[in-house]
């Protein structure tokens, strides 16, 4: 079983003292390389889950568990160490650094996880999502559809048992929204890694086998 | 891909803001540099450790005035001592070696300082155990010249050029009479570069300085010596109109000057054994006599560096500091403002894995390198501020400054900057550190 969320709470402090409530999600699970769009309105703690998931917010209660290990009971280097191990993150503004070129974007995420850097590995995976002939280039010299790649390509480096995906294809035209999906999809098959995509388009979760309403499993209790 | 390449790159993005602020970091080590070089070289020339003589005499007056002008000549030499008195000083049972020497005119071209001395000046060390080198021989004949390297280079002399006098550096007034270099001295980073000496002999034969007998009498008299009666008898002819002959300066006109008529501007003088106690023992005992002074130079020199060098050094280094401090701020504000940009990216680097410590390490690197590079680059600015300023500094006051010189302070700079700039990246950092990572990847 590769994730899951057991009893998890999350509220955020008001300015005026009071709390509100954004996460209460009683179980849910993501099986080995199973993909799963997660489908949800705008404000509806999506990006919160995912945060949570990535160990980059801590939950008030609950665990998250990942390939059998307790994420919410580790301290926060090894989360941090966790976090660029095992889970691929794919923003929906990519976040790419300007300064870097394509593969040394791939290369920074490489970098932080402590392993040492792969040039060869980067550039196999910039090739097989298109870019073999761009990987010096920068994000501010790359289409939207060629940044989303490397953003793809990057969260891939370490070999993730688990992707998220932040509403990947919201900011890219339609054309590239499929291509991008196939890619981010076709990549996960490829290399035995769960996905969980988030999205609040009904056409993009329909291509999916497991479609889930965060509203369905994640009741905050007001 | 390291953290050193992180901070490169991310100064690369900066590149304008980045560059200015390394700039004035660099303008602050370079004025730094070029102080520590011009003070070493003033140093190093002003307080030697020691000279190939223990004393110089000179006439009464101001001990650091006549170290400057018969060592340094940098000042104009005061009334001159009989010749008499430098005999009598060679035959002083407490000295080795006393070397006369006089000062007062310049070369016509250049106007290099003219010493007129013997020969055993040159046997003399000019600095602690740093033998005179020559190419060429030393003074032989009276009309011999050996010039010192930087005369040479700039007048573009050799052995053989001749070359005429001004008369105490006025410049209409050129002596008649012409010195032939016979010898180049090799460098020695002392005021013997910019030097011409001439055979003391041929200074005397010089028909101007030639002193009326009557004033050789008065200052003989002065200094309690004899004054046979021939010569009063002289000095009564010469105030008789003399008829007209041309004045025509050829060598072979000059009569030889009599002893009494000659003049000396300073003695240097070696004492025998311990040169320390017996210089001292001679110093006090010629110095109780009212005719002339002698000075040991070093400890003179000593209270010239530590009382006007010494703090206009610290000036000059308190001020420089306060350059680097305020290069500092500009630094931490550049960085700091830099920041509010820079969360998202911070937060990106997170996203991906990097912990606190490492965005914090990476902010530290970014500013020690721009106050490391910016000092590399001042540390060349300083050295070529200091070529660009010597030869002003030469002209003006005579001081050789070797721009490739190097201080050792330098070698302290880069470890002060490497601390300055780990502090001014630390609270940049700490901001870095703290960065919120849900919340700077939601802005």
């Amino acid at each position: 079983m590769s994730l899951v969320l057991d009893n998890l709470k999350k509220s955020y402090r008001e300015p005026g003292g009071g709390t509100i409530p954004v996460l209460n999600v009683t179980r849910f699970e993501l099986k080995t390389a199973e993909q799963v769009a997660l489908v949800g309105s705008s404000g509806g703690g999506k990006t919160t889950l995912l945060n949570v998931i990535a160990g980059i917010t801590t939950p008030d209660s609950g665990r998250v568990v990942i390939d059998n290990i307790d994420v919410t009971g580790l301290n926060e280097p090894s989360r941090d160490r966790f976090r660029a191990l095992k889970i691929g993150f794919v923003f929906q503004t990519f976040n790419l650094l300007p300064a870097f070129t394509a593969l040394e974007n791939v290369l920074l995420g490489m970098c932080f996880a402590g392993k040492g850097t792969d040039s060869h590995r980067a550039t196999d995976l910039l090739t097989r999502v298109g870019l073999g002939h761009r990987l010096h280039h920068r994000p501010p010299q790359l289409s939207v559809g060629e940044q989303q790649r490397v953003a793809v390509a990057r969260a891939l480096a370490n070999h993730p048992s688990l992707l998220l995906a932040d509403e990947p294809t919201a900011s890219v035209d339609i054309a590239n929204q499929n291509t991008i999906l196939d890619l981010i999809r076709d990549t996960c098959k490829e290399n035995n890694v769960s996905l969980l995509l988030v999205t609040h388009a009904p056409d993009i979760a329909a291509r999916f086998g497991r479609i889930e309403q965060l509203s369905d499993f994640n009741r905050p209790v007001t | 891909m390291n953290l050193v390449t992180i901070a490169l790159k991310s100064i690369k993005q900066r590149f304008l803001s980045s560059s200015l602020t390394a700039l004035s970091v660099s303008l602050g080590v370079m004025l730094m540099v070029a102080v520590l070089v011009i003070n070493g070289v003033v140093t190093d020339l002003f307080s030697p450790q020691s000279f190939g003589f223990n004393l110089v005499v000179g006439p009464k007056g101001s001990d650091m005035s006549l170290a400057l002008s018969s060592i340094y000549r940098l000042e104009r030499s005061g009334e001159p001592l009989p010749y008499l008195f430098y005999k009598e000083l060679q035959e002083h049972p407490a000295v080795e070696k006393a070397v006369p020497i006089t000062i007062g005119d310049l070369t016509e071209q250049g106007e290099f300082p003219i010493v007129g001395t013997v020969s055993e000046f040159f046997e003399l060390d000019y600095a602690y155990k740093k033998p005179f080198r020559v190419r060429g021989s030393f003074l032989k004949t009276p009309w011999d010249a050996v010039i010192g390297s930087r005369v040479a280079a700039k007048n573009g002399w050799d052995i053989g050029s001749e070359f005429k006098l001004t008369h105490g550096g006025v410049k209409d007034h050129v002596h008649e009479e012409k010195f032939r270099v016979v010898g180049v001295l090799a460098p020695t980073g002392t005021p013997n570069d910019r030097t011409a000496f001439v055979s003391i002999a041929g200074f005397w034969g010089i028909s101007e300085h030639e002193k009326p007998l009557q004033e050789a009498i008065n200052r003989l008299e002065k200094f309690r010596y004899t004054v046979p009666q021939s010569l009063r008898d002289q000095a009564m002819k010469q105030k008789e109109p003399k008829k007209a002959d041309g004045h025509g300066h050829d060598h072979a006109d000059h009569a030889e000057l009599l002893d009494e008529q000659k003049e000396v501007t300073a003695i240097f003088l070696l004492t025998k054994g311990d040169t320390g106690f017996a210089g001292a023992i001679l110093a006090g005992e010629i110095n109780e006599d009212v005719r002339a002074m002698a000075i040991n130079p070093v400890p003179v020199m000593g209270r010239l560096m530590s009382l006007i060098v010494g703090n206009i050094r610290l000036m000059l280094l308190v001020l420089t500091s306060v350059i680097i401090a305020v290069s500092a701020v500009s630094i931490f504000v550049s960085i700091y403002n830099s920041m509010s940009d820079r969360r998202r990216e911070i937060g990106i680097m997170r996203a991906l894995g990097a912990r606190r410590e490492t965005v914090f390490t990476i902010i530290l690197a970014e500013s020690a390198l721009l106050c490391l590079g910016g000092g590399a680059i001042g540390l060349l600015l300083g050295h070529g501020l200091v070529a660009v300023a010597s030869p002003i500094i030469e002209s003006r006051s005579g001081i050789l400054i070797n721009p490739l010189a190097f201080e050792p302070m330098e070698l302290v700079l880069f470890p002060v900057l490497l601390v300055v700039g780990s502090l001014i990246g630390f609270l940049p950092g700490l901001a870095a550190y703290r960065t919120d990572v849900a919340a700077a990847l939601s802005e």
